[in-house]
């Protein structure tokens, strides 16, 4: 008998009687016997509680986590401090252990968190309609490609480098499967080359996708550059950080037809990235091929008030094939915790934190420019996040840093070949003044001895 | 039924942004330290927001009360009995919410320099050297998110497959019993779905499987599967179907669903699957968290292997004294791709690695073997008294983890659809089985115990149902208009799609 079932001895043999059957192994004799194991797995033998948990700390000790090093790296996933109550809430059962809300009577607690999330994100990025999560960012942007297709009848989608690079292989991973074709648009000065992407959306295409801030920090002009979508009718699809939506213009008034992205900053832990989850907003026009649960609100047959998976002639499970998208389990539960640090910062609070990020990052530019050695690789105002460039191996700087027990960035290189010397690093509001300063005169000393020659 | 209000009913639904008042606000925030300079010096004036989004105002106790509030008009695993087919609703170990909290797993950040984290790729691989083993496939992808993410991928690498040997095929064989999300991956992915149609217990029918591949000679990519299969039966034929798919030049594909049947009694791999995905939120003890967050494995065999999703995790041979290392391989040159970004759903493979490491091969096997006793148990209880007769099991024969009764006779003898039972269901403090599916039983009920699940329990649902049918003979009525107790009655799902309200309407 495991720890986690409950059947003994006796119950067993009450059971077996009832069902007609000596032993267990009976039941199993509908397995062919060439394709039944007949031997134990070769896995070690189960644990008590204390020694999981030991095994898996000791695990977790191997690892350089944001708690014992200064986390300047992002590209996608930030280290922002998750309001206590978050886990507080997203840890209770009646959150925790429920299935997806297929038995509405039962599951108006979760139906309306939903419908909250959904507010919330439609009033981040000022658009109508709002999916109740999907797994993360690059995969919302491919899923966004999907519903683009079906929209326009068009298979090309031009795609600025701005966008993340996991985004990018998304998006070009899934292309294959539903015969898309995907063209890329560069960047110049750390911005989408508008011209190149004018140059590039034709009749054909089916959707423009930018991002910003990009991921070079960069903040971009989406309503200047989405002219050329609506010019040839393409969707105009704008993955988005949404922790600097209280501050920048959102995708909605730039004419954003979906705005979407990776959620994780909003009450999700960093987890080695994953889980966390995607949203996904849309126009009106949209809300019958958005992918997705969706809740709405409605009334039962005494009048009151209640909750719904709403639009569910889109999803799976009663379209099948002709569903506008395959998802099903999803991440409810870190939307849930978006939903709580949401109304955790408020109103005020969710506008002053991107205040705060916009200052504490230009500060950190400022800092890090004056340092020898290093300039920076763009001069586009950033938000949260910006790039520099070292005259010294970026890779070897790096692993100087890491000795002093500071993160300070990810290293360009690994996604663009041409920026090789390329640093990124991003900004939270656990990144003091004090850590800014210190990884200014860390980098600064470490750029030095790299230029130098001093061995590490 | 006295229809009197219960409190729960009586309180009003209000959300969050109807108890905001200006003004009014939680989180503290530290102080900028830097200077304070106007957002217009930093960032353009056109680029900036006007009016900020509209968020709630509210202090830190009301946030704790409305969610507490919201908390209890769920139903949860950890509340009662919850035998949804084909979602192995089995406990959540709280250990394994433990040690997915540890800092050195919740606050690694995921482009950590591999080198700086070790512990975490060899978790990883560590659960992909396990999954290899269940699943008897000697290749593992963790990076899908979900079931159907999986799916997704498994047919993404089906026409890697195929491509790379010159070959274009366009069609995917599926059970007309086959999950939802089978179909739509097979669009997704860009292929038509062939339906192939069932035979007395369940299985693919076998005359009609041989003529659809007659039929579509040479266009057949992939045929999906799960076994067993959605009845909760296996399929017997499995060998010669892997052989049928195989000589047509098709990949066979395994939807997971299914795996806690099997776990440790027989494995995909060896029934001749060439990819699998593996639910970790069913088999492998992930909590649901009211529609997710879950993940998807894929377990691969070697002619599929060079086509798996990119990075891979794999393991190095130390040299020089040094034990061996983990790495993410990028190098991978007839990889279908990234699905997603970083390294897949982390978190969660901390808590199945900790599940698996807990009960180990031998619980594993274990916990099949009582799966598949209770779901027997239960099915037995069905077959005695009122439910006997009014919810006949659709296949008399032993079932595996789970097995699907038709509600027919019920509706056809007393007028209560499957629907009705279900609500009724509710008042008596269950979580009903999955209804309505699959769609070739009549007023199916799909009940899926798990291993988790006392006698006492099923003894109890069991007596519920026979409860619900005694009523009914004498008040159907009462089962009809059920449920009373919830927080809400029945609702009404066709105005939310017809006149969709899908977020607050702000005055």
């Amino acid at each position: 008998m495991t720890r986690y079932t409950s059947a003994t001895p006796d119950d067993r043999r009450e059971m077996l009687d009832a069902i007609g059957v000596s032993s267990v192994d009976e039941l199993f004799e509908q397995i062919p016997e060439a394709l039944r194991l007949g031997r134990p797995l070769a896995l070690p033998d189960g644990m008590g509680e204390a020694e999981v948990y030991e095994r898996l700390a000791a695990l977790a000790q191997r690892n350089a986590d944001a708690e014992e090093e200064v986390c300047f790296v992002g590209a996608g996933m930030y280290d922002h401090y998750v309001p206590a109550i978050v886990d507080a809430i997203t840890s209770r059962s009646e959150f925790l252990t429920p299935y997806t809300p297929y038995q509405p009577e039962i599951s108006q607690g979760g139906l309306q968190v939903m419908f909250e999330f959904q507010t919330a994100m439609s009033e981040l990025t000022a658009l109508p309609v709002s999916s109740a999560g999907l797994y993360e960012g690059p995969s919302s942007v491919a899923s966004a490609g999907y519903l683009a297709m079906g929209a326009t009848k068009r298979h090309k989608f031009v795609v600025s480098r701005g966008v993340h690079p996991h985004s990018r292989e998304t998006l070009r991973t899934y292309s294959i499967g539903y015969g898309a074709e995907v063209v890329e648009v560069g960047l110049e000065g750390g911005l989408t080359d508008a011209a190149a992407l004018a140059g590039a959306v034709d009749g054909e295409t089916a959707a423009v996708f930018l991002q910003s801030p990009n991921f070079l920090g960069a903040v971009e002009d989406v309503e200047a550059l989405g002219a050329a979508a609506k010019e040839h009718g393409a969707l105009l699809i704008v993955a988005c950080d949404p922790m600097t939506l209280g501050i920048l213009k959102p995708p909605g008034e730039c004419g954003a037809d979906i705005a979407l992205g990776e959620g994780q900053p909003l009450g999700n832990r960093l987890d080695f990235g994953g889980p966390s989850f995607g949203f996904f907003c849309a126009t009106e026009a949209q809300i019958r091929r958005m992918p997705g649960r969706i809740a709405g609100e409605t009334e039962d047959v005494d009048g009151r008030r209640g909750f719904v998976l709403a639009l569910q002639t889109r999803e799976q499970h009663i379209r099948r094939e002709k569903a506008t998208n395959n998802i099903c389990t999803a991440q409810a539960l870190n939307a849930l915790g978006a939903m709580v640090h949401l109304a955790w910062l408020g109103r005020e609070g969710f506008r002053e934190l991107g205040e705060l990020l916009v200052r504490r990052t230009a500060y950190a530019r400022e800092r890090l420019a004056a340092v020898g050695g290093v300039e920076l690789l763009h001069e586009a105002s950033v938000a949260r996040e910006f790039a520099v460039r070292l005259d010294a191996p970026v890779g070897r700087v790096l692993d100087r840093l890491a000795e002093r027990g500071i993160a300070a960035g990810y290293p360009l290189g690994r996604e663009y070949p041409e920026l090789e010397d390329g640093l990124l690093v991003a900004i939270t509001e656990r990144r003091t003044k004090a850590q800014i300063d210190e990884l200014a005169e860390a980098l600064a000393a470490a750029v030095a001895a790299e230029r130098e020659g001093v061995a590490a | 039924m006295a229809l009197t209000e219960t409190p729960m009913q009586a309180e009003k639904a209000q959300t969050i942004y109807e108890k905001s008042k200006p003004g009014r606000r939680a989180a503290a925030l530290p102080a900028a330290e830097v200077p304070e300079k106007p957002l217009a010096e930093l960032i353009p004036e056109n680029l900036l927001r006007a009016e900020p989004p509209r968020l709630p105002e509210i202090a830190e106790p009301e946030i704790v009360r409305h969610y507490n509030r919201l908390s209890r008009r769920n139903f949860d695993l950890d509340s009662g009995f919850y035998p949804l087919g084909s979602c192995t609703m089995k406990h959540n170990p709280r250990l394994n919410e433990r040690v997915a909290a540890l800092p050195g797993h919740a606050r690694l950040h995921p482009a950590q320099d591999p080198r700086r984290a070790q512990g975490a790729l060899e978790l990883m691989w560590l659960l992909q050297e396990s999954l290899s083993e269940i699943c008897g496939l000697p290749h593992v992808s963790l990076q899908p998110s979900a079931g159907s993410h999986g799916e997704l991928a498994g047919l993404l690498l089906t026409r890697a497959y195929h491509a790379d040997r010159g070959e274009e095929r366009t069609k995917v064989l599926a059970p007309d019993t086959s999950h939802g999300t089978n179909p739509a991956s097979v669009t997704m992915a860009g292929y038509e779905v062939v339906k192939v149609s069932t035979d007395g217990v369940g299985g693919v029918e076998m005359s009609d499987l041989r003529a659809k591949l007659a039929e579509n000679e040479g266009e057949v990519a992939c045929l999906m599967l799960t076994n067993p299969n959605t009845l909760g039966v296996f399929d017997e034929n499995i060998a010669e179907i892997a052989s049928l798919i195989h000589e047509a030049g098709g990949t066979l594909y395994y939807d997971g669903a299914n795996l806690n049947a099997v776990m440790g009694h027989s494995r995909p791999g060896d029934m001749g699957f060439d990819i699998v995905h593996v639910n970790l939120h069913k088999s492998f003890s992930q909590p649901h968290g009211g529609g997710g967050p879950g993940a998807g494995p894929i377990a691969v065999s070697d002619r599929i292997e060079p086509f798996l999703p990119r990075p891979q995790v794999v393991r190095r041979e130390g040299s020089n004294g040094h034990g061996p290392s983990f790495d993410l391989d990028f190098e991978r040159p007839k990889s279908i791709g990234r699905l997603r970004g970083f390294q897949g759903n982390f978190g969660v493979f901390v808590r199945s690695y900790a599940y698996i490491l807990s009960l180990g091969g031998d619980g594993l096997a274990e916990a099949s073997e009582t799966a598949v006793l209770n779901a027997n148990y239960l099915k037995a209880r069905m077959a005695e008294g009122r439910a006997g007769e009014r919810l006949p099991i659709a296949f008399e024969r032993h079932c595996m983890h789970e097995f699907v009764l038709s509600g027919k006779p019920m509706k056809r003898d007393l007028g209560l659809a499957t629907l009705d039972l279900a609500k009724r269901l509710l008042d008596f403090g269950f979580h009903p089985p999955t209804v309505y599916f699959p769609l070739l039983v009549d007023e199916a009920l799909m009940v899926e115990p798990t291993e988790t699940e006392t006698k006492e329990s099923l003894d109890a649902f069991a007596e519920a149902i026979e409860k619900i049918l005694a009523e009914a003979e004498t008040d159907p009525e009462l089962a009809r208009n059920a449920p009373y107790t919830t927080p809400v009655r029945r609702l009404d799902e066709v105005k939310a799609t017809r006149q969709p309200v899908v977020r607050q309407q702000f005055g």
